[in-house]
């Protein structure tokens, strides 16, 4: 055998290339100088935006990347947002402290429901995580200790170094660096042994199985690692609202979450960011259509589905 | 001892019994064949030694250790590596990262070490890309690296499966009809590439075929198959000599 030659330039992890850097990077200075433009309005949107940003990269590990189709993915959103608004409103816990309990947390609820499940295949799995969003948005009805169906009020807003985020502002850029911190994250994981190993599922499982890739462990790993991200974005969500009832949760804001996905091309992150701030957007743009914004999104919806079935901005690969 | 040893080997699909106590062993660093007519069972004996399918009875044993029952990915990382008899690449994906695909199982760093950016975590990224580079030299596709192996010829696809498999690192290979689809030119250098995969990485070969010419050719030691058992077993003279062998392939003359 020779030994390996160097290897050509397109070989070299595409983060390096000037092409895709500098967009991004001009997208992040837009970002940055936002709130100093915009009123109240825009930055309460562009807020929401990024939180959407945030839950549509989480849910991407799972749909994206291991191919795994989940219907109850605000369910996860929901464990972060109570763990944390609980800790914080009923035992005083610092907020910042709260984040990784709700972590684990999600660790724990995605076992919980990916253990058994994972083995099954993506609409047996579709069936059951719908299913399991619900049952938390129920039980979060129903308890005492999450306010029951008018919910949990009074949640600190948090501090760091003296300083209590409080204005829209605060959070716009808390909600920010949340989601570079995750794009981050996504990043680097889809560009390793395991972000592989997971397109390796979603392509072909047996093939998959056949070259030694553990695909229920490589599943479970997706969906921990996506129900983790969605349980932080809680947190913050929880903090910045001070109040969060069953009904934030519901199996419309898990297709909200997916349709960002889809939308946008799942599988690479500029597409899920993209269609993530449109689903923000969209029924701000929307608003003057009145009554007729539900016909007006739909046949939106329909377009982009009848003309870029990839999504928007869709992986090269697929 | 042998390297791959397969005692009473049992498989049933509901009430059809597909193979019906096989018994062979494959030496170390061989080449040996499984021949036998269409639907004798060999791809279904491929997919209980890998692990696809439970086997009903019997032991398989790889360098000593029993492997019967386990799941496929355990099997892999025990260094028993395999093709596909329809190509089962990801297509959507670079040549690269397919033969990448081999070295997971022989890799270690997950998704904390991935966010961190740990060095040791870029070294074994570096080591598991050039590993890749290094096989796809060996079967001669490098300079496909980074094109979509969907996209490559049929050939090379078939190449890419033999890198991929042997980037796990295996002891012993099976490649289920790896000449199927081939020309000639191509058959010659697929018997070529094969003798090399033995002689230079000391990998033991074991191969369903249909071609007779290349199963002649290339293997030491050929197993006969026919309505799931074993009708035949030994060198290729051996073989081609045997009456029950003839009576499988061409029938009796009554």
């Amino acid at each position: 055998m020779t030994e390996a030659r160097i290897l050509p330039a397109a070989a070299q992890p595409r983060l390096m290339r000037w092409s895709v850097v500098l967009p991004a990077l001009a997208a992040v200075a837009c970002a940055l100088v936002l709130p100093q433009f915009a009123n109240a309005y825009v930055t309460e949107v562009a807020t929401t935006a990024l939180l959407y940003v945030v839950l549509c990269l989480g849910l991407n590990i799972v749909v994206g990347y291991a191919g795994l189709l989940d219907l109850g993915y605000a369910a996860f959103f929901a464990v972060g947002a109570y763990t944390s608004g609980i800790l914080t409103a009923e035992f005083g816990l610092n907020f910042w402290l709260t984040i990784p309990v709700a972590m684990a947390a999600a660790c724990v609820a995605g076992i919980i429901i990916g253990a058994p499940t994972l083995r099954l295949r993506s609409d047996y799995l579709a069936i059951v995580t719908l299913g399991f969003g619900e049952i938390v948005r129920i039980i979060a009805r129903n308890l005492d200790i999450t306010g029951g169906a008018s919910g949990l009020i009074g949640i600190e807003r948090p501090e760091i170094f003296g300083f209590k985020l409080m204005q829209v502002q605060h959070f716009y850029y808390a909600f920010l660096v949340l989601a570079l911190l995750t794009a981050f994250v996504c990043l680097s994981v889809e560009r390793s042994r395991m972000g592989r190993a997971w397109f390796y599922v979603r392509y072909d499982e047996d093939a998959a199985a056949g070259i030694g890739i553990n695909r229920v462990s490589a599943k479970l790993q997706a969906y921990m690692m996506g129900a983790v991200i969605a349980s932080v974005a809680g947190c913050l969500y929880a903090a910045k609202m001070t109040a969060i009832s069953p009904e934030s949760f519901t199996f419309n804001q898990s297709l909200l979450i997916l349709l960002g996905v889809v939308l946008g091309g799942m599988g690479r992150i500029p597409g899920v960011v993209l269609g993530a701030i449109l689903v923000a957007l969209l029924p701000e743009v929307l608003r003057g259509a009145g009554t007729y914004r539900p016909l007006v999104t739909a046949v939106a919806l329909l377009a982009i589905m009848l003309f870029r079935p990839n999504g928007l901005w869709p992986d090269k690969r697929v | 001892m042998a390297l791959l040893e397969v005692r009473d080997l049992r498989l049933s699909f509901g009430g059809l019994k597909v193979l019906h106590d096989i018994s062979f062993s494959v030496e170390k660093g061989a080449i040996n064949s499984l021949i036998g007519p269409n639907g004798a069972g060999k791809t279904s004996l491929f997919n209980c030694l890998t692990g696809f399918y439970k086997p009903k009875g019997g032991s398989i044993r790889l360098g000593g250790r029993p492997i019967t029952g386990l799941p496929p990915h355990r099997i892999t990382a025990l260094g028993l590596a395999r093709t596909f008899q329809n190509i089962r690449l990801f297509k959507e994906m670079t040549v690269l990262e397919n033969a990448m695909s081999g070295q997971h199982c022989r890799s270690r760093h997950g998704i904390v070490s991935a966010i961190l950016h740990l060095p040791s975590q870029r070294r074994e990224e570096e080591n598991i890309r050039t590993t890749g580079m290094r096989w796809l030299d060996f079967v001669g596709i490098q300079q496909h690296a980074h094109r979509l192996a969907g996209g490559l010829s049929y050939g090379d696809q078939r190449r890419l499966e033999l890198a991929r498999a042997l980037a796990s690192t295996p002891e012993l290979i099976l490649l289920d009809e790896p000449a199927a689809g081939l020309n000639e030119r191509e058959k010659l250098d697929l018997v070529h590439l094969i003798r090399r995969v033995r002689d230079e990485t000391g990998v033991t070969v074991l191969l369903i075929e249909h071609d007779m010419g290349l199963v002649m050719q290339v293997s030491e030691k050929i197993v006969v198959f026919d309505y799931g058992q074993k009708i035949a077993d030994g060198t290729p003279e051996a073989v081609r000599a045997d009456p029950r062998v003839i009576e499988a392939y061409l029938g009796t003359e009554d």
